[in-house]
């Protein structure tokens, strides 16, 4: 079988590709064949052998769709791909986009449809929560400085400023807030989204969904030690009813196909904000195949067209630690994916 | 009686204690390390023994006053509850 891949930055604010690749490795063999699809010469996951075959460079997803699929046709020419996992938030428009193109193509992919993107977005994520019942922490959607401000004077500080794809910053005063600003704007692109702060215990979910609205597997896990970027660098499953429950009324009422993860947030009270949803598989999710749940495997099968059922029991109290590695790398074979955008793990000598 | 009211405190029931003293709270992934009288104390709790059986314990097998016990017992609960580790 081959499945190809994105999300292969395995950086401090790491992509889930090489997370994927481990779980997808551990549990179908070696008769898997991953192929890395990248869009940066210095992403981690080009030059791991154990878990990449091959890798391409792939257009960034502003260059558009018919670039995509002209590349993709060529890998798939030279790699008879059979499933394809997109692990970005930000291609996941295209991929949606392409997706009858890729099944003529003899290539398969489970993902939500362009309305389900949508709807979970941070800027609609209010919405999402008034349609389907979710408590949401209340945002507003800023543009210029003088939405910054009504949002400062109606949600105080602190506040959470947030990128539209990626990244947040907790902020107290003006000064740092429109930094944020300044800086998501120029990164993400507007609209930047500000949000109520909410104090209490972060708790991520790793979920996926069938697309007929049954959650096939859910792990909830409690961030213990968080970078400076508030990414997980290491966490430990836990249990919770009311978790699972969450998890499932959002497969149920959105009939999510695929990976995703839910941010969330109990409070004292033990009340539980939705802060973000995302819309593929977390960079942690190799500790759902720690926990008894292999995510990407499971997500395989059900794309292959076996019948799921879904999982019961996990590990609580299974923990990842993440540590970095520094890989050594021939310069001839940054040099090949640099110049020619491809490169066969197979001649990678470490 | 030495203790006063004899008050019982349940710790939760998903909590997780190894014999070295590690204790693990599934419901919220804390965990924390204790040290040997705060694990006998805990232990004792979950055996299901009372406050003041406890505390009399403690008296029996070391060189403490009743005061003493009593003013630690109060620390240590108020740090129990603050854990998340009791029974509401």
């Amino acid at each position: 079988m081959v499945i190809a891949i994105t999300g292969l930055n395995a950086n401090d604010n790491p992509g889930p590709g090489v997370a994927v690749a481990r779980a997808l490795k551990q549990a179908l063999g070696h008769d898997l064949r991953i192929v890395a699809l990248c869009y940066e010469a210095l992403e981690p996951g080009i030059y791991m052998p154990d878990l990449i075959d091959v890798a391409y460079l792939i257009p960034y997803p502003g260059a558009g769709i018919a670039d995509l699929k002209e590349r993709i046709q060529y890998i798939h020419q030279r790699e008879n791909i059979n499933i394809v996992i997109p692990n970005f938030d930000s291609e996941l428009y295209n991929f949606i986009k392409i997706t009858p193109w890729l099944q003529d193509l003899g290539i398969n992919a489970l993902l939500p449809s362009h309305k389900q993107l949508a709807e979970r977005d941070k800027e609609n994520l209010a919405d999402f929560g008034k349609k389907y019942g979710f408590v949401i922490p209340s945002d507003h959607k800023i543009h210029t400085l003088a939405d910054l401000d009504k949002a400062i004077e109606e949600l105080c500080f602190p506040l959470v400023i947030k990128g539209k794809f990626y990244e947040a910053e907790i902020c107290y005063t003006r000064d740092t807030a429109l930094k944020a600003f300044h800086h998501f704007n120029a990164r993400w692109g507007l609209p930047v989204i500000a949000q109520q702060f909410i104090k209490g215990t972060e708790i991520n979910i790793a979920g996926l969904g069938d697309g007929k609205g049954n959650a096939i597997s859910i792990i909830p896990m409690r961030k213990l030690y968080i970078t400076d970027k508030g990414k997980a660098w290491a966490g430990v499953t836990i249990e919770g009813a009311e978790l699972l429950e969450l998890a499932r009324r959002f497969v149920a009422a959105t009939k999510w196909p695929g990976g995703f993860e839910l941010e969330v947030m109990r409070d004292a009270d033990g009340k539980l904000f939705i802060l973000e949803i995302n819309p593929r598989f977390p960079a942690w999710v190799y500790l759902t195949a720690g926990a008894g749940q292999n995510q990407p495997a499971a997500l395989v099968k059900m794309i292959m067209g076996e019948e799921i059922t879904p999982f019961g029991d996990y590990a609580v109290g299974k923990m990842f630690v993440r540590y970095s590695w520094d890989e050594l790398v021939d310069l001839a074979d940054f040099q090949q994916f640099s110049a020619f955008g491809q490169l066969s793990l197979d001649k990678v000598i470490v | 009686m030495i203790f006063g009211l004899d008050h019982k405190m349940n710790i939760k029931k998903n909590i997780a204690m190894s014999e070295n003293g590690f204790i693990f709270n599934p419901a919220t992934g804390d965990s924390f390390s204790a040290n040997r009288m705060a694990s006998f104390i805990l232990a004792a709790l979950r055996s299901g023994k009372s406050e003041a059986e406890i505390k009399t314990d403690i008296i029996e097998n070391y060189e403490v006053n009743p005061e003493q016990v009593n003013r630690d017992w109060d620390d240590y609960v108020i740090q129990l509850r603050a854990a998340n580790l009791l029974e509401a």
